[in-house]
């Protein structure tokens, strides 16, 4: 699996080497390594616990790490302060300052710097046409509404341009139309200004479609770092092809493992997959088979006889999932859209009706134990 | 690079050392913040308690002040320390002391008592108040301890009096036909400390109990238990931090207390408060006022520890 | 636990309310009593408020008295609030547990062994430095100041534990120095617990008896001391009549108090109305 990271230029903007926190006798984050480059989008992903939320806070400067480096642009950030630097936080629950108006929160950080009266008005009206909040100036943020300041929260951390933009959960808080929204308006957003972000967040669908890269984090530890193309189309293993979307996980036994390719057998099959590792023979892995990538349907299939019946059926509208029983008892998902209106009872699929199944074998996914 | 003139660098660095002393001090922000107050408390604090501790191993002198020195200079080489534990044996040996200290105990304890069977149902009726009422009940009950506290004691001497207000209308009543000994008895006192210390009492528990999970009651409501059994069984065990740190907060001072017993009591009620004071302010034998004020405060230090422990818990908890 | 309250309660509550206050009417309305025995009733009248407005040593009380309040609520206050804060913010620190014993102790401790203990402790720095020379208003403001700070120290902590901390992580994060984080959010957020600090600091140093008594100097009469000394020796209308007045004064403080927390609330009321048409 190869880093298609089209950011990588010459030195990384963050560098995390061999990093470590402990709380007592709990490891939070377990020496992780990382390069992040400029202009890129970085999701940390995991669920709650996984130690995403303490790493942030160690880049931000919160937290100080119990060994290991972190450093910015070159710079050891070992012994510098959270207000010394080049990072801006968004926090999760925004922490905009109750008794300043919206243009006094964002003046706030321009004003440690030193910066002229006048130039910082500037900055502020052309960050507030940004987020769309010319209008809200004078305010105070208990009369915003949540997605007004959430907006606030960004740009108040955005105007200082700092070199990385840190991000906790920042759309955990909005409801489901506006995340949607917001996610499309924050990469335009860092399209736009160019700030290098990294965001944490519990959910996958927000990490594959805000980030250039992803990391996924399990137990204070990387998991898999790559593309979300990758990380969904190529998982390293079991915990993230479940943690990403959904996939049938089958038992599969290695066969043979020559010249770069590996033949696993599972009971619905053998598949084939080129890869470099040196498993060996009769070595127990899984394959997984993302629903999707399966084709379901009551006409009999060319190439492959696996036929089922529909056990369960999940409807949501734009698209179905099917629970198939096959003959051994075991059951299988497969997804499929509801492109065509059903337009009599022979079109439409439902229980306990017989299907056939059908899949491209290069679509099964080679995942180590 | 253009070469550097002389003066340029002396500014630099000048500017540069106030920019290195400032940081340094933001830096060290915390410590300064914890040594201001730190530094006033152990001075004002807890010296005057080593020096309590000194004095009351000491001899009485007529001097001034008077007691005599701890630590001697002997042909100014050998220094020698007179501890002189008379004054404790004296304390300890006059049944005087003893009984003082035990009735300061028993009306603390029958004080605690009596507030916590007011404030109980008190703290409870407010809980259970809407949450407007609520604020304003809290306020009046707040409200007594902002007037002036040795005001509020002299109310019921205007009561308690042989020509006060409970025996005029007891009088009136044809109760009785003299009046009704209640001033300067014990009972005066019983009626002051809980009179005073009831928001002591009330608002922990208040606390406490506005904590409780109401699903709790419902819960065993359901399973069948009554109103009274649900109240010993649930309620009263969960409100147990809070009974625990009101009383604290009662039987300590009251412990202790001087103008109540002064006021209210008379000369009938002697409680160790009173006792300091006539040792100290009469009889001028510092040595043995500082050895009842060791003794009072080793009586207390238990109780004292249990409150702070709850707190910490407490503190824990959020 | 917010379910009605039921008869017995609300009896034990009324019955508790008035236990509390009829003492006080009572005093209020023998202050305007003809009579100079308390509590036989004369008619009404105002004599008593005249006496003491004529009375100088009274005017020289409250003077000294609200001098030393004055004083002591702010230093009290400021101490007080760097103390909470750094219980509150700072984690473990070497000595915490002593700083926090030194914190709760004088709200428990019975006031006859602080005041004795300052008392020697002036004594013998007269002795070892020549100061204080004198004991009065000095000694007691110090005095009033080392246990009304523990109580601020209280008020705050409370406070800072439900405000939350994200909010100074988020000026940090924006540049702002540690000293600015305390200025600009830190110290305006917790304002208003500042200032019920800075009340109840005044209070209790208006209303002290046991300390001052042990601390101060001839010449210095607090007006606790002046009542006590008065009072010990019997009822007396024109201490009714002081007590009306204090008792007035602090009700008109108290109405104002909760006049301007209401107001504050239906701000808060306001406000939540308009985010949520969330309109210009």
């Amino acid at each position: 699996m190869t880093d298609t990271n089209e950011f990588s230029k010459d030195k990384p903007l963050l560098e995390i080497r061999g990093v470590s926190k402990k709380f007592g006798d709990f490891i939070a984050v377990n020496n992780v390594d990382l390069d992040i480059y400029q202009g890129e989008l970085f999701c940390l992903l995991g669920g709650s616990g996984c130690g995403k939320t303490t790493l942030l806070r160690m880049l931000a400067g919160f937290e100080k790490p119990s060994s290991g480096q972190i450093l910015i642009d070159g710079q050891d950030m070992s012994e510098v302060p959270p207000y010394k630097r080049p990072t801006n936080m968004m926090f999760q629950n925004y922490a905009l300052f109750p008794h300043m108006t919206v243009e006094k929160n964002i003046a706030f950080g321009l004003e440690q710097d030193g910066i002229s009266k006048a130039e910082i008005s500037d900055k502020i009206d052309s960050i507030l046409k940004l987020v769309e909040l010319q209008d809200y100036k004078k305010r105070r943020p208990q009369q915003l509404s949540g997605g007004q300041r959430q907006r606030v929260a960004l740009a108040r951390a955005l105007v200082k341009q700092p070199k990385l933009l840190l991000l906790d959960e920042p759309l955990s808080a909005l409801d489901k139309k506006l995340r949607e929204q917001t996610q499309f308006e924050l990469i335009n957003i860092q399209d736009k200004v160019g700030v290098t972000f990294v965001v944490v967040t519990h959910d996958q669908e927000e990490a594959m479609t805000l980030s250039t890269r992803i990391a996924v984090m399990d137990r204070g530890r990387f998991i898999q770092t790559g593309t979300p193309t990758e990380i969904y189309e190529y998982p390293r293993d079991r915990f993230v092809a479940d943690f990403i979307g959904s996939a049938n996980i089958l038992d599969g036994k290695v066969v043979s493992n020559l010249e770069g390719t590996i033949e696993v057998s599972t009971y619905l099959g053998k598949f084939a997959f080129k890869s470099n590792s040196n498993i060996s023979e009769g070595s127990d892995l899984f394959v997984g088979l993302r629903p999707e990538k399966i084709s379901i349907s009551k006409a009999a299939s060319k190439s492959k006889n696996i036929t089922g019946y529909i056990d369960d059926i999940g409807y949501f509208g734009d698209y179905s999932i099917y629970k198939v029983r096959l003959d051994e008892g075991k059951i299988i998902d497969v997804t499929a859209q509801n492109q065509k209106r059903p337009k009599n009872a022979k079109d439409r699929l439902t229980y306990e009706d017989k299907v056939n199944l059908n899949w491209d074998n290069s679509s099964a996914m080679l995942l180590l134990k | 690079m253009s070469p550097i003139k002389k003066e340029e660098i002396q500014t630099k660095d000048f500017r540069y050392y106030v920019t290195l002393c400032l940081d340094k001090l933001q830096s060290k922000w915390k410590t300064i913040i914890i040594f201001i107050p730190f530094a006033w408390l152990l001075l004002f604090f807890l010296t005057p308690f080593f020096i309590v501790a000194k004095i009351s191993l000491a001899e009485l002198v007529i001097t001034s002040p008077p007691f005599s020195k701890m630590i001697d200079w002997v042909d100014g080489s050998v220094i020698t320390i007179r501890l002189v534990f008379d004054n404790f044996i004296y304390i300890f040996d006059d049944p005087l002391y003893a009984r003082t200290y035990l009735n300061s105990v028993k009306i603390a304890l029958i004080s605690t008592f009596l507030a916590l069977l007011i404030g109980y149902p008190i703290a409870y009726a407010i809980v259970r108040s809407k949450p407007v009422t609520k604020q304003l009940l809290l306020f009046a009950i707040i409200l007594p301890f902002w007037t002036s506290f040795l005001l509020r004691v002299y109310a019921w001497m205007g009561l308690l009096a042989d020509q006060g207000t409970i025996n005029n209308i007891l009088i009136y009543l044809g109760v009785t036909d003299t009046p009704i000994r209640l001033l300067y008895t014990e009972f005066a006192v019983y009626i002051g400390i809980v009179y005073t210390y009831l928001p002591f009492m009330i608002l922990p528990l208040y606390a406490n109990m506005e904590k409780l999970d109401g699903s709790l009651n419902e819960a065993a409501a359901d399973l069948g238990s009554g109103p009274i059994n649900t109240f010993f069984r649930i309620t009263l065990p969960l409100s147990l931090p809070g009974i625990i740190a009101g009383s604290l907060l009662v039987f300590i001072p009251a412990t202790g207390e001087y103008v109540i017993p002064d006021l209210l009591g008379g000369g009938n009620v002697q409680m160790i408060g009173r006792q300091l004071y006539n040792e100290f302010a009469r009889n001028i034998d510092w040595p043995v006022a500082s050895a009842v004020a060791i003794v009072l405060l080793l009586l207390l230090v238990l109780p004292m520890a249990i409150y702070q422990h709850y707190q910490a818990k407490a503190a824990e908890v959020k | 636990m917010h379910n009605e309250r039921s008869g017995f309660l609300t009896f034990m509550l009324t019955v508790g309310l008035a236990f509390l206050y009829i003492p006080m009417v009572l005093l209020v309305i023998y202050s305007f009593n003809y009579s100079k025995l308390v509590p036989v009733w004369g008619g009404w009248s105002t004599r008593w408020y005249k006496v003491l407005f004529e009375s100088p040593e009274v005017w020289e009380a409250v003077r000294l008295s609200l001098q030393i309040a004055f004083i002591n609520a702010t230093f009290a206050t400021m101490l007080g609030a760097l103390a909470g804060l750094a219980m509150v913010r700072f984690g473990k620190f070497r000595g915490r547990t002593l700083f926090g014993g030194m914190l709760v102790a004088p709200l428990v401790m019975p006031e006859v062994i602080t005041g004795l203990s300052l008392l020697i402790f002036f004594i013998s720095l007269k002795e070892l430095i020549g100061w204080p020379l004198e004991r009065g208003f000095t000694t007691i403001t110090i005095a009033h100041i080392t246990f009304s700070l523990a109580y601020v120290a209280v008020i705050v902590q409370a406070r800072l534990t439900g405000m939350g901390v994200s909010l100074e992580e988020a000026a940090a994060d924006l540049g702002a120095k540690p000293f600015k984080v305390i200025s600009s959010i830190t110290l305006p957020r917790l304002a208003p617990g500042l200032l019920s600090g800075w009340l109840l600091a005044f209070c209790l140093s208006l209303d002290d008896l046991v300390i001052a008594s042990f601390v101060t100097g001839p010449g210095s009469t607090t007006l606790p001391i002046l009542i006590f000394s008065r009072i010990r020796l019997g009822l007396r209308p024109d201490i009714n009549a002081l007590a009306t007045i204090i008792i007035i004064f602090v009700a008109i403080l108290v109405a104002i108090a909760a006049y301007i927390m209401l107001r504050q609330q239906r701000r808060e009321l306001i406000d939540q109305q308009m985010a949520a048409r969330g309109d210009v």
